[in-house]
């Protein structure tokens, strides 16, 4: 039992800003043909250490086929709530759930952050008979415990009832039960955050289980089938107040990020694709008059390519779409980088107006026409996607793969799965980082990072920056 | 005032500054209310409804006891009911500490009394002074049922207790919020579960002792 609160927990993001800087990130490698186990990798960041830029510890996980894609940790900034804020919580625990087995991890880094060891394996049966939810995704920590947002109801296939939010215990890690009391007309889930002071959530969309565990269903996509909604809850109320429909055409509303200063009324989301013309998009949302407003502020054009050069998906198109996936807002709510994962390109958007994001600066690796190498000369399969901004801004790391059947179906020829980082200067510069390259061994694709104290999208903050 | 009168005041005032500066019972949210709204005079309207909810939560213990202290012939039946209660309070919480009390997490950030109300109820802070209330009610002259009977000292003591209270939160949350700044609040946030029921098991045994 701790007598002093975790040093990794900051009231707020300028003080989370101001803490070291990582020298470890946890990254999710996963079998995309299930031949393996999953596993968790552990990567040296302090370029001090003879180990830089290398996986120093690979923990295969007991199972095979869980498809590890998001995780998060038990405990974050938000510990430290003026409402329910507790000395004895410690940052220890990363939750991993199998988002086609169901099955949840939960890992203990300690006592050696570079050894982590399994601490409790939750079957899928458990969370199946308490939540009627399936396929669990984003984690973030809060209020009641450990949120879980899930991508499939019940049955076999996940069809059986919308998917919705679920509450494990961040002590216990025994499964709650759900979270939502009045779910409204929310259908589909993806991404989740919030605000917590102002006591408000939003959730986001992709789809059903059955238009993603076997690859994008074309038709369903082109019919503009797939989420295109934000929801707003109120956070105790566990209720849905409001919800945004973005419009049809704009396909797949993905990851949802607040501004980290709990000050500010608004956030992101990135939008993968626009069926109309295959454009990506930024959309800013905010909170004014009581009411929550939601407006397309910045688009990635698709690029022109020959048939020959796209994948079979692609070819009727003659273009190759951005493919927005990931989005990630820096703890000074200054700068937004987007993944555009189709076109292999990582960019940096100026957010300081956040509603005029203004492009930065931009930088290439992979991409289904470009196939840009990395400028160490080596290679880097699919496009960038899992993306994670250092706490205070100056490093932004991703890695490459989607989703192990969407990878084959836009990248049908694989690649070499890897995490890079790239140099974000306080000018607005960008430039990759030739010497940092953490090669994934073969047979596993790299997914999402988890930066050692916390990251830009884990950690929520109760007090505003002054 | 005898003595012991002066030493069971000078106890409820102490219990209040106890409960004030604990992070815990609420001067944090008054920073966050002076944080949030940008100023200092948010902090001071943030510690009214503080105030209020813990005063409730004051009453609510010690009224209870107020009307069965009229029954003057039990007053010392009374006195070892509420020094073993206090006592399996304390026992509660020290075998529940460091568990994450999930229905007070529930409260929206908007509603602060109720939020006050109820966390105070959840870390018996009120049978903290039960014991102290029931003293200074037998040290009356007329013994326990003259004032007991229509509350009045029930009401002094919460009055007393919930103003040192709110005095000692509120100088911190001013101090946090306009000079030490929020780095502060970590450096000064200890684990004080185990001391905190451990101080309810004391003061429980110390009236079990006197009655």
């Amino acid at each position: 039992m701790n007598l002093r609160v975790d040093p990794t927990f900051h009231a707020t993001p300028k003080l989370a800003m101001q803490a070291p800087p990582e020298t470890l990130a946890y990254v999710l490698l996963l079998s995309p043909d299930g031949s393996k186990p999953d596993a968790l990798g552990v990567v040296d960041l302090d370029p001090a250490s003879p180990g830089y830029s290398k996986l120093v510890t690979v923990l295969e996980m007991p199972n095979r086929g869980d498809e590890f894609h998001h995780f998060g940790w038990n405990a974050c900034s938000s510990a430290l709530s003026p409402m329910a804020g507790h000395a004895f919580l410690e940052r220890r625990y990363l939750i991993i759930p199998g988002l086609r087995s169901s099955r949840i991890y939960v890992i203990d880094t300690k006592p050696d952050p570079r050894k982590p060891t399994i601490h409790k394996i939750i079957e899928p049966e458990e969370v199946f008979r308490k939540t009627g939810y399936s396929r669990p995704h984003t984690i973030h920590c809060g209020p009641e415990g450990v949120y879980v947002s899930t991508l499939g109801g019940g049955g076999k296939d996940g069809t059986d009832g919308p998917p919705g939010v679920f509450i494990i215990d961040c002590q216990t890690f025994d499964v709650v039960g759900r979270w939502e009391i009045d779910r409204g007309p929310q259908k589909l889930h993806y991404d989740f955050w919030w605000n917590l002071p102002r006591n408000y959530m939003v959730s986001s969309e992709w789809c059903l289980p059955p238009q993603f565990e076997n690859g994008v269903v074309p038709e369903d996509l082109l019919a503009n089938k797939y989420g295109h909604c934000l929801h707003f809850w109120d956070l105790r109320a566990r209720k849905n107040v409001q919800t945004i429909d973005l419009g049809a055409n704009h396909q797949m509303a993905l990851e949802v990020r607040p501004a980290h200063d709990p000050i500010k009324e608004y956030g992101f989301c990135g939008v993968v694709v626009d069926t109309t013309n295959l454009e990506g998009s930024i959309w800013t949302w905010w909170r004014e008059g009581g009411k929550f407003h939601a407006k397309k502020t910045a688009t990635i054009p698709p690029e022109p390519a020959s048939a020959d050069d796209l994948p079979p998906l692609l070819q009727g198109f003659g273009a190759v779409p951005p493919l927005v996936t990931d989005i990630d807002l820096s703890l000074d709510d200054k700068n937004l980088y987007v993944a555009c994962w189709g076109t292999g390109e990582m960019r940096r958007y100026d957010v300081t107006d956040p509603m005029a994001p203004k492009l930065a600066g931009s930088v290439h690796t992979g991409g289904i026409v470009r196939l840009a190498e990395h400028p160490s000369g080596k290679p880097f399969g699919w496009g960038p996607q899992m993306l994670e901004i250092s706490r205070d801004g100056q490093r932004v790391y991703w890695t490459n793969s989607l989703y192990s059947t969407w990878d084959d179906q836009f990248y049908p020829g694989g690649g070499a799965s890897a995490m890079v980082k790239a140099v974000a200067g306080a000018d607005g510069s960008f430039v990759l980082d030739p010497a940092f390259y953490v090669e994934i061994p073969a047979g596993w694709r790299a997914h999402q990072i988890r930066l050692e104290g916390g990251d830009c999208s884990t950690d929520s903050f109760c007090y505003p920056s002054v | 005032m005898s003595a012991d009168a002066f030493g069971l005041w000078a106890a409820v005032v102490a219990a209040g500054l106890w409960h004030g500066l604990n992070p815990g019972m609420g001067w944090p949210l008054a920073v966050s209310a002076g944080l949030m709204g940008r100023g200092r005079r948010d902090v001071a309207v943030a510690l009214a409804p503080l105030a209020l909810g813990h005063l409730l939560s004051m009453l609510a213990v010690l009224l209870p006891f107020a009307l069965v202290s009229a029954l003057l012939v039990h007053e010392r039946e009374i006195r070892l009911a509420a020094g073993g209660l206090v006592v399996l309070g304390g026992l509660v919480l020290l075998a529940r500490r460091g568990r994450h009390p999930r229905a007070l997490a529930r409260i929206p950030p908007s509603r602060l009394a109720l939020w006050s109300f109820a966390v105070a109820l959840a870390h018996g802070a009120g049978l903290m002074l039960l014991p102290l209330y029931l003293g200074i009610c037998a040290t009356l002259p007329g013994g326990a049922s003259a004032l007991a009977a229509d509350g009045g000292a029930a009401l002094a003591v919460a009055l007393v207790h919930t103003g040192a209270m709110i005095g000692a939160g509120g100088i911190v949350a001013l101090l946090v919020h306009s000079w030490l700044g929020l780095g502060f609040l970590k450096a000064s946030w200890f684990n004080l579960d185990a001391v905190w029921a451990g101080s309810l098991v004391l003061v429980g045994l110390a009236a079990l002792l006197a009655a």
